[in-house]
């Protein structure tokens, strides 16, 4: 094997089982292959998979925000509880978005200071700003949002992608860029390897954490926005237990969960199998709640695997040197 | 270098020539707890007529008996630096399987339907350690996916029908209403003091036994713990059949006390026990943490769970709300207490220089005081 092959050897087999997916998927269902049927598939899932892109870089950092289902909602709820009471939408939007940037900040604060796991204070999260959600809509629903707020999920934008899906792309390159080609990447890579040894090579650990948190804040907050838009109303409980499809999108992605490992690359090979997957279900008329199960196998067998592949090359070199 | 020696060259929390106090932290923690209980029944008796009632004692114990023991069950398996995510699926299955079997088998003796829920927790959770201590995959990632799982196996197992009260035998629809002994008009009920017994029991092994010792000294350093040969893979598994045994426990506390179990029955359950564990002062990272704190961690979740809804002035809405401050409070607090007894510890272990010299990071003067070692929650494990 040569070693660039070696070195993305997780990303090869995502492709490979991508690739079976997708033949697989389209021997059962002739609309499967259709261009809409892809875009469709985003579209059902674009919260969470642009939050995916968010956690990415959270678990490289080695950390974890359990809270961004929650944020979410939150977000989604302070933009309904704005637009009721006669704020104008745009800044409603601003509005529900500063709001999930804070949660992040709050949470990124405490986690950066504090030195508590961020499980800890993101579980903290998951139920505050569930919590908060509810105080704000009790158990009402709210909707009557504008019509051009409606066509951001759905009305075509760039050729036959609405919107958010196109948001969901820029955010990937983007993404990509800023954690594989910057210095700003590059510590968060050193920092989820060795937080110690960061920190003693003058990097602002502190810092990098509080940016990280505030920016999966304010991620959360975006895909509440294009929930909202994407279901016309809102209520306090959206997006419950969307926490497991994201991380799950993340780690099968190739991430460690102890972080400094993990390609943006991988988590989008992860998101496609996961969509496809669901799709393929879908069609093969297996159960919404089989598929969960299915998915969450799937979580626990990439890291199984992940675990005998790290084995594999070592056991190898040791048996050429006996030999 | 005495304890008194060194309190007296601080000149601070304890008076000179007198040899400090030792609290252990957990107790200081326990302690602030019951205040913190305590506070919160205070001012809801302010804000709630007729607060302090048998029945409202009733509810209250009634309903913190499941958090409890889930919370029990938790804090075994983060004392060793993992988590049990799936608790909440394990309850809804055992407690759905349980009702089951006892509607068909009405003439079954109670202990064979609690065997039932038990092992069959116990099964679940050995899935989880095994997948945990010999697959090395790590334990929140394990446990996301076998609370999907477990789930989506009982909504495909059950079909959407529901158990419902009636057709469960009597003993088991009776059970939370059964009274053991009563004081000074407040019942105490069978379900309560059963827990409190378990809760009791667990103390006692994980603070005695060689068996808890361990947990501890897995949790707050692994590798360690390996290089001491403790056999620390089966130790975990131990820790993840235990968590599961406890959940199907309350699984079927659950089971009795609803009588109507859906599909989705237990949702949402880890969430509170990994909040009561928190709260009651387990950390996160292993190695430290009561049970006895977890309990009361479970208490004062369901105190205010119970009382909210109670007072006129907030809606129920705020629980989850006032829950995840509760939980971040107490953590936030847990780090500055603990770094109160680390520098406390450190002062005992070493002679504290003035500031000004730079010795203060360097134990040169360490090995002179082998007599003052703290025992920590896990220094004597």
């Amino acid at each position: 094997m040569p070693d660039w092959a070696r070195e993305r050897s997780w990303e090869l087999l995502l492709a490979v089982i991508l690739v079976g997916t997708i033949v697989y998927n389209a021997t059962q269902s002739p609309v499967y292959l259709d261009v809409d049927n892809f875009v469709n598939l985003f579209r059902l899932s674009i919260e969470k998979v642009v939050i995916a892109v968010a956690m990415t870089f959270v678990i490289i950092n080695g950390e974890i925000d359990l809270s961004v289902a929650s944020v979410m909602a939150f977000a989604a709820c302070v933009l309904a509880a704005a637009h009721e009471s006669g704020v104008p939408f745009g800044l409603a939007i601003a509005i529900a978005l500063a709001a999930a940037a804070s949660a992040g900040f709050v949470q990124g604060l405490v986690v950066a200071k504090t030195g508590i796991s961020s499980l800890v204070v993101t579980l903290a999260g998951l139920i505050g700003f569930r919590g908060a959600a509810r105080v704000l809509l009790e158990d009402r629903s709210i909707g009557e949002f504008p019509d051009w707020f409606g066509d951001l999920g759905r009305a075509d934008f760039l050729g036959p992608m609405p919107f958010a899906l196109v948001l969901f792309l820029v955010m990937l390159v983007v993404g990509g860029v800023i954690l594989h080609r910057t210095s700003f990447g590059r510590r968060v890579y050193v920092i989820g390897n060795n937080a110690d040894v960061a920190r003693f090579s003058g990097i602002d650990v502190s810092r990098v954490k509080l940016v990280l948190f505030t920016m999966s804040g304010l991620v959360a907050g975006v895909a509440g926005v294009l929930f909202a838009a994407r279901l016309g109303s809102v209520r306090a409980n959206i997006g419950e237990g969307f926490e497991l499809d994201i991380i799950t999108m993340v780690l099968l992605g190739g991430v460690s969960i102890f972080g400094g490992s993990g390609t943006l690359l991988g988590v989008a090979l992860a998101i496609c199998i996961v969509l496809n997957l669901r799709n393929g279900l879908g069609l093969a008329n297996v159960e919404a709640n089989t598929q969960t199960g299915v998915i969450g196998a799937l979580l626990i067998v990439s890291v199984l695997a992940q675990n005998l592949l790290d084995r594999l090359p070592l056991r190898r070199r040791e048996a050429e040197a006996e030999a | 270098m005495t304890t008194a020696d060194v309190a007296g060259l601080r000149g601070t929390r304890s008076r000179p020539g007198r040899t400090a106090v030792w609290i252990r932290p957990e107790r200081v923690k326990e302690l602030s707890l019951l205040g913190v209980i305590f506070v919160a029944l205070l001012v809801f008796s302010f804000l709630v007529d007729d607060y302090f009632s048998g029945r409202f004692f009733n509810r209250v114990t009634t309903s913190v008996a499941i958090t409890a023991v889930l919370a029990v069950a938790q804090t075994l398996v983060i004392v060793t630096r993992n988590i049990d995510l799936s608790v909440g699926s394990i309850v809804g299955v055992t407690a759905y399987l349980t009702g089951q079997f006892a509607s068909s088998n009405p003439s079954a003796s109670p202990a064979v339907a609690i065997a039932i829920a038990v092992g069959l927790g116990a099964l679940l959770g050995a899935i989880n350690g095994v997948i945990v201590a010999y697959g090395r995959v790590p334990a929140i990632i394990t446990t996301l996916g076998t609370l999907a799982i477990y789930r989506s196996w009982l909504i495909s197992h059950g079909e959407g029908k529901t158990i419902t009260a009636d057709s469960l035998p009597s003993w088991v629809v009776d059970l939370p209403t059964r009274t053991a002994f009563s004081i000074g008009g407040l019942d105490i009920r069978v379900v309560f003091a059963v827990v409190v017994v378990i809760v009791v029991v667990f103390q006692v092994a994980m603070q005695r036994l060689r068996w808890g010792r361990r947990l501890y000294a897995i949790g707050s350093n692994p590798e360690a713990a390996a290089q001491a040969g403790l056999p620390t893979r089966r130790l975990v598994l131990g820790a993840f059949i235990a968590c599961g045994a406890l959940s199907g426990f309350a699984g079927f506390l659950f089971l009795s006390r609803f009588g109507n179990i859906t599909v989705v029955a237990g949702q949402g359950l880890e969430l509170d026990s990994v909040a009561a564990a928190v709260v009651g002062g387990v950390s996160v990272l292993g190695g430290s943490g009561t049970l006895v704190g977890a309990f009361l961690g479970a208490v004062l979740i369901d105190v205010l769970d119970q009382s909210l809804v109670r007072v006129p002035q907030v809606s129920e809405f705020w629980r989850n709300a006032i829950l995840g401050a509760l939980i971040l409070a107490a953590v936030i607090a847990d780090v500055v207490i603990g770094r109160r007894f680390r520098r406390r510890w450190s002062a005992e272990a070493r002679p504290h220089t003035k500031v000004g010299d730079g010795s203060t990071d360097t134990p040169t003067e360490a090995p002179v005081l082998t007599g003052a070692t703290p025992r920590g929650e896990s220094g004597d494990a």
